[in-house]
């Protein structure tokens, strides 16, 4: 068993996933460079936080063009496991295997902080260990969080328990106050917050265990 | 092979909040200039295209907009293209 990190020009928390899901948690983890079309033996695969490409245009707006993503998207047909976090979820909205698009927060603050979380959606077995009601906490780290949707794909969202995570305290804007959605299928996750932030005690929590565990289920 | 100028305006949809353009409201205010009761921040690109025909280059410039250039979730965008008259100028 093992996962797969995407490596972007820009991306900046591969390492970090990597030091959590193998250093913490024993997955075996190998980076995918953005140019490899190759995912053989791979489980599940990670788009990370970061700034893929400068994020020029638009967050994730040049990063869906990458040869690394036309094997993602078999792939994920294929019903593996993909966790695309803050700009790897912003990527995958641009691809369009998540509804909706990340903009600018409310406040024009880059927030960099922890927040609690709502797990909303137990349809799914991403947030491992943890069921529709809980509470966890996690960090976020982003100037371009706000979930943006038309009424019909909210509605679409919440009709299929599509929303996974909810912020208690809405940080950024969000619609819905919505912090992590799956694609229909239930076997994509995006979410702004970084649950590869939160898997050692010594650093403040280990709520986002679950959801890097939850890859090889 | 004809060459086209051309600008496509990216705009956010009007459903969608737009704080830098608010900031920039209120900013406006305090420079002393009143009365500005909407200010939206959109993008601007400018283009160089080769096309056999006028209608060609639309279609391609049409499928960049909508493709690249603008998300159609939170963005509109509206082209303009013209002939290129560079070659009178050298």
């Amino acid at each position: 068993m093992a996962i797969g990190v995407v490596v972007f020009p820009g991306s900046n928390c591969d390492r970090d996933v990597r030091w959590a899901s193998e250093g913490c948690l024993g997955i075996p983890t190998r980076f995918l460079w953005h140019e490899t079309r190759d995912l053989s033996g791979l489980d599940a695969i990670v788009l990370p936080g970061g700034f893929s490409y400068g994020d020029y245009l638009r967050c994730g707006a040049i990063a869906r063009f990458a040869p690394v993503l036309e094997s993602l998207i078999e792939f994920i047909d294929q019903g593996r496991k993909v966790l695309g976090i803050c700009n790897g979820f912003q990527v995958l909205t641009e691809l369009g295997i998540l509804p909706g698009a990340l903009t600018r927060n409310q406040d024009l603050n880059f927030i960099c902080k922890s927040v609690q979380l709502n797990v909303v959606s137990g349809r799914t077995s991403w947030i491992k260990g943890h069921q529709s009601g809980d509470l966890i906490s996690l960090p976020i780290a982003h100037g371009e969080g706000r979930y943006q949707c038309s009424n019909e794909t909210l509605q679409m969202l919440q009709d299929e328990d599509s929303i996974v995570l909810r912020y208690k305290n809405n940080p950024n804007g969000s619609v819905g106050d919505i912090a992590g959605i799956t694609n229909t299928a239930g076997n994509v996750l995006g979410l702004m917050p970084h649950p590869e932030r939160a898997c050692d005690p010594i650093i403040g929590g280990i709520d986002g265990r679950g959801i890097l565990q939850a890859l090889l289920d | 092979m004809p060459k086209f100028q051309a600008r496509v305006l990216i705009s956010l949809r009007s459903s969608v909040l737009d704080p830098a353009g608010e900031a920039a409201r209120a900013a406006a205010n305090r420079l002393g200039v009143k009365g500005i009761e909407k200010l939206r921040i959109g993008k601007s690109v400018d283009l160089s295209i080769e096309a056999p025909t006028e209608s060609e280059a639309r279609s391609r410039l049409e499928l960049l907009s909508d493709r690249l250039l603008a998300n159609p979730v939170i963005e509109n965008w509206s082209l303009d293209i013209q002939p290129s008259n560079t070659s009178k100028e050298g």
